[in-house]
C-alpha cells in the first residue's frame, strides 16, 4: 500500500513516540495536527503532555527542547516554516550546537527540529524558502533533507535515535507524493548519502525535492543517451564525500541541483570540495544549477519562471558533456 | 555548603551563617585572582566579575540541591561556586586548561559541571532563560521534584525571549526559578536609559507570576525570599520571579574604567557591600571579629591554593581541539 510524505512522517513520529517515553512533540499547533497534518492525532494517542501545543514564540521554544534534551528529554519541535527558524537561530547557533563542545563533552542535546521548507503553490516570500545552507555552517548540527516518503520515515527515526541536534528538513511539495514503505527495512544511517539511480556519464548530486527532478532528468537524458548516476545527499551535514567522490571517479563529470539559491549554498561547498579532492578526475568544469538570486515571488508564473526544475538540470548536463544546446 | 544547605529545616543557626559570610570570601577573592591575573594577560577573553553581587548567589545557590539546576549568565562564577563546584577546576576552566571544568573548552563566559547541576554559563543576555525553563519542563514530565534556577541581568529584560519564556514558563507552570539580578546596567548603560519599566517584578504580573523585589545585597533578605520561593516551586505552584536589587562593585568586564558611573555612587560601595553587611549583623548578634577574621583569612588560604594548583594544570593539547563536536565516531569521523 502506497502511503503519502505526510503519513509516513506521522507512523515514524508514532512509532518513535511509542518506542522511547523520552521522546515528546512540541511546536505551533502539534496537538492539533500541525499546520500540514503531520501530527494528526498524536496528541489523542499519546496524550497532551508528549504532545504538546506552544505559543507562537520560536525563540522560546527552541530553547526550550534544548533545555529539556540537557536534561534526558529527546524532543522533537516542528518550526512550522523555515523561514521562521530565523528566530530559533540564536538557541540553534549559540546554545544547542555548542552545548557537547563548549561543555567538553558533559553534555548533549538529543533533539530534533522538523521544519518544513521550499516553494510550492503560491507561499510566495516569507513561507517558501530553502535556507539550509545558513545551519551547514555550524559545528555541532546535523543537517538532514529527505527526497521521498519511504526516506523521511527511516532518516527522521534515525535522527531522533542519533542523540546529537538535528535539523529535518522537509519539502512542502513532496507532502502528498505516494510511496510504498518497505515493512522491516534497516533504517538509513544519518551522514550517508545514496545512489537514487546509477549512472556511468555524469554525476548529478541532489538533496530534498530536487532529487525528484534529478531522476525526471535522468530519464529525459537516458533517452538521449547520456546515463546519469543520481547521488540522494539525504544528509548535508555531514556532508557524504566518499560517496561522491566514488561515483565522480566513475563518471568524471558532476553537477550538483538544489532550490536554494546558488551564493553559499550546499552546491558551492560540494564544488568547492570536488575541486579540492578530486581535480585530476575531472572531465569537464562542475556545474550547478538552483534557484533564480530572486526572493520567491507569489504569481504562479513567476513562482514558475524561478525555480530550476528538470530542464534546467538537462540544459546543465549537456554543458557539462559538450554537448550543444 | 550543601551538606548544611540541605540539613536546614529551621532557620539557619549562626553557624550557618558564618560558613555562608566565608562563602561570600570564597567568591570575592577568586574573582580578586580573575581580576589581577586577566590584567595580566593571563586569562584569555574578558572574564566578567559579580563583586558585589555575591549575597545573590550565596544567598540562594546554598539552598538548592546537587540534583536541582542552575543555568547562568556571563557573570556567573559566583553561582557555580555557591551551588558548590569545585575551586579548583572551575578556576583552572577560567584560565583555560586541561583539567578545567570542560577542559578549556568553555572558559568564564562558559561554565559547566553538569555533575553538580550547573548546566551552563551562556555569553548570550537572555539566551539562558528558556534553557532554564526547558529544564524544569523536563524535571515536571519526569515527575521530579528538583526545580531549574536561572540568574540574568536587567538587561535581559530588553529581549524577546524573556517575554516570551515568562508566557511559557507561566503557562504550563514549570518549577523555574527566575532571578533578575538587576544592578542598575545593561552593561554600560544604565536602567533609566534602556527602559521605562523601573523594576523587572513588574514584568511578571501580566502573566500571573509570583514575585518579590528584594534587597540583594543583604545575605538574610535574599536566603528568607529564596527559601520561600523555592518552597513555592517545590509544591508545583508554577514559576517564580526574584529580582535582587543589587550593586556592581566592579565594571561591566575586567578592565571596564567604568566612566559612565559617578564618583559618589562608586563611592557608595562600601556601604553597599554584602560581605560588610553580613559582617555587621554578625557583630550585632555577638559573634567577634576576629572570629569572622579568621574566617575570611581561611577563604583566602583556600582559594589562593585552589588558584596555585589551577595555574599549574597544563593546557589543553591542540590535537584534541576536535574532539567533542559530535558524539557519534562515525559523525566525527567525517570532516563537516
Amino acid at each position: 500500500m502506497q502511503h503519502t510524505f505526510i503519513e509516513i512522517l506521522r507512523r515514524a513520529l508514532d512509532e518513535e513516540l511509542a518506542r522511547d517515553a523520552a521522546v515528546y512533540l512540541l511546536g505551533e499547533d502539534v496537538a492539533a495536527g500541525g499546520a500540514f497534518g503531520v501530527t494528526r492525532g498524536l496528541a489523542q494517542k499519546h496524550g497532551s503532555a508528549r504532545v504538546r501545543n506552544t505559543p507562537i514564540s520560536e525563540a522560546a521554544i527552541t530553547g526550550l527542547a534544548t533545555g529539556a534534551a540537557l536534561c534526558g528529554l529527546k524532543p522533537v519541535l516542528e518550526i512550522m516554516f523555515i523561514d521562521f527558524a530565523t528566530l530559533s537561530m540564536d538557541c540553534l547557533v549559540n546554545q544547542t550546537a555548542k552545548y557537547r563542545y563548549m561543555s567538553g563533552g558533559q553534555l548533549a542535546v538529543p533533539l530534533v527540529v522538523r521544519t518544513q521548507a521550499g516553494a510550492a503553490g503560491g507561499a510566495a516570500a516569507q513561507h517558501s524558502q530553502s535556507l539550509e545552507a545558513w545551519f551547514i555552517h555550524v559545528p555541532g548540527l546535523i543537517v538532514v533533507a529527505p527526497s521521498t516518503p519511504a526516506e523521511a520515515y527511516g532518516l527522521l527515526k534515525s535522527a531522533i535515535r542519533l542523540g546529537e541536534p538535528v535539523l529535518f528538513v522537509e519539502h512542502k511539495r513532496l507532502y502528498t507524493m505516494k510511496e510504498e514503505l518497505a515493512v522491516g527495512a534497516e533504517l538509513p544511517p544519518i551522514g550517508r548519502a545514496r545512489i537514487a539511480k546509477p549512472g556511468t556519464d555524469v554525476t548529478v548530486i541532489a538533496y530534498s525535492a530536487m532529487v525528484q527532478s534529478a531522476l525526471e532528468a535522468a530519464q529525459k537524458l537516458a533517452d538521449a543517451g547520456i546515463s546519469a548516476e543520481v547521488i540522494d545527499l539525504r544528509t548535508l551535514l555531514p556532508l557524504d564525500m566518499a560517496t561522491i567522490a566514488a561515483s565522480v571517479s566513475k563518471t568524471h563529470r558532476a553537477l550538483i541541483a538544489h532550490e536554494a539559491v546558488l551564493n553559499g549554498g550546499v552546491g558551492a561547498e560540494i564544488a568547492a570540495r570536488i575541486g579540492a579532492e578530486l581535480f585530476d578526475e575531472l572531465d569537464a568544469p562542475v556545474l550547478r544549477v538552483g534557484c533564480g538570486f530572486a526572493p520567491i515571488p507569489f504569481a504562479p508564473q513567476l513562482e514558475r519562471a524561478l525555480l530550476p526544475g528538470s530542464a534546467d538540470l538537462v540544459r546543465a548536463v549537456r554543458q557539462i558533456m559538450g554537448l550543444a544546446e | 555548603m550543601h551538606d548544611i544547605a540541605r540539613s536546614l529545616v529551621a532557620e539557619p543557626t549562626l553557624a550557618d551563617w558564618k560558613e555562608m559570610y566565608g562563602a561570600l570570601w570564597r567568591i570575592r577573592l577568586f574573582e580578586g585572582h580573575v581580576q589581577r591575573l586577566a590584567a595580566a594577560g593571563e586569562i584569555p577573553g574578558f572574564p566578567h566579575l559579580s563583586t558585589g553581587q555575591e549575597a545573590v548567589a550565596v544567598g540562594i545557590c546554598t539552598q538548592l540541591a546537587r540534583e536541582d539546576v542552575l543555568f547562568t549568565s556571563h557573570r556567573g562564577h559566583g553561582h557555580v561556586l555557591a551551588k558548590g563546584s569545585d575551586m579548583e577546576a572551575t578556576f583552572a576552566e577560567i584560565l583555560g586548561r586541561q583539567n578545567g571544568l570542560c577542559g578549556g573548552r568553555g572558559g568564564s563566559m562558559h561554565l559547566v559541571d553538569a555533575t553538580n547541576g550547573v548546566l551552563g554559563a551562556t555569553g548570550v543576555v537572555a539566551g539562558n532563560l528558556a534553557l532554564a525553563a526547558g529544564a524544569a519542563w523536563a524535571m515536571q514530565a519526569q515527575g521530579r521534584e528538583n526545580i531549574s534556577v536561572v540568574f540574568f541581568g536587567d538587561g535581559a529584560t530588553g529581549a524577546g525571549a524573556f517575554h516570551e519564556t515568562l508566557n511559557l514558563a507561566a503557562l504550563w507552570r514549570l518549577p523555574v526559578l527566575f532571578v533578575c539580578e538587576n544592578n542598575g546596567y545593561a552593561e554600560f548603560t544604565s536602567r533609566e536609559e534602556h527602559s521605562n519599566v523601573n523594576h523587572v517584578s513588574s514584568f511578571a504580573a501580566p502573566y500571573g507570576i509570583a514575585t518579590r523585589t528584594i534587597d540583594g545585597n543583604d545575605l538574610p533578605a535574599v536566603f528568607a525570599a529564596a527559601r520561600h520561593a523555592i518552597e513555592t516551586l517545590r509544591r508545583g505552584a508554577g514559576p517564580y520571579l526574584l529580582e535582587c536589587m543589587t550593586f556592581r562593585m566592579a565594571g561591566h568586564y575586567v578592565g571596564d574604567a567604568q566612566q559612565y558611573r559617578s564618583k559618589e555612587e562608586l563611592a557608595a560601595i562600601r556601604e553597599k557591600c554584602p560581605i560588610e553587611r553580613l559582617r555587621r549583623y554578625l557583630v550585632e548578634r555577638g559573634v567577634n571579629s576576629e572570629e569572622l577574621d579568621a574566617i575570611g583569612e581561611r577563604a583566602r588560604d583556600a582559594v589562593l591554593q585552589a588558584v596555585q594548583r589551577a595555574l599549574e594544570a597544563p593546557p589543553p593539547d591542540p590535537a584534541t581541539v576536535l574532539e567533542y563536536v559530535y558524539r557519534a565516531p562515525a559523525l566525527a569521523a567525517i570532516p563537516g
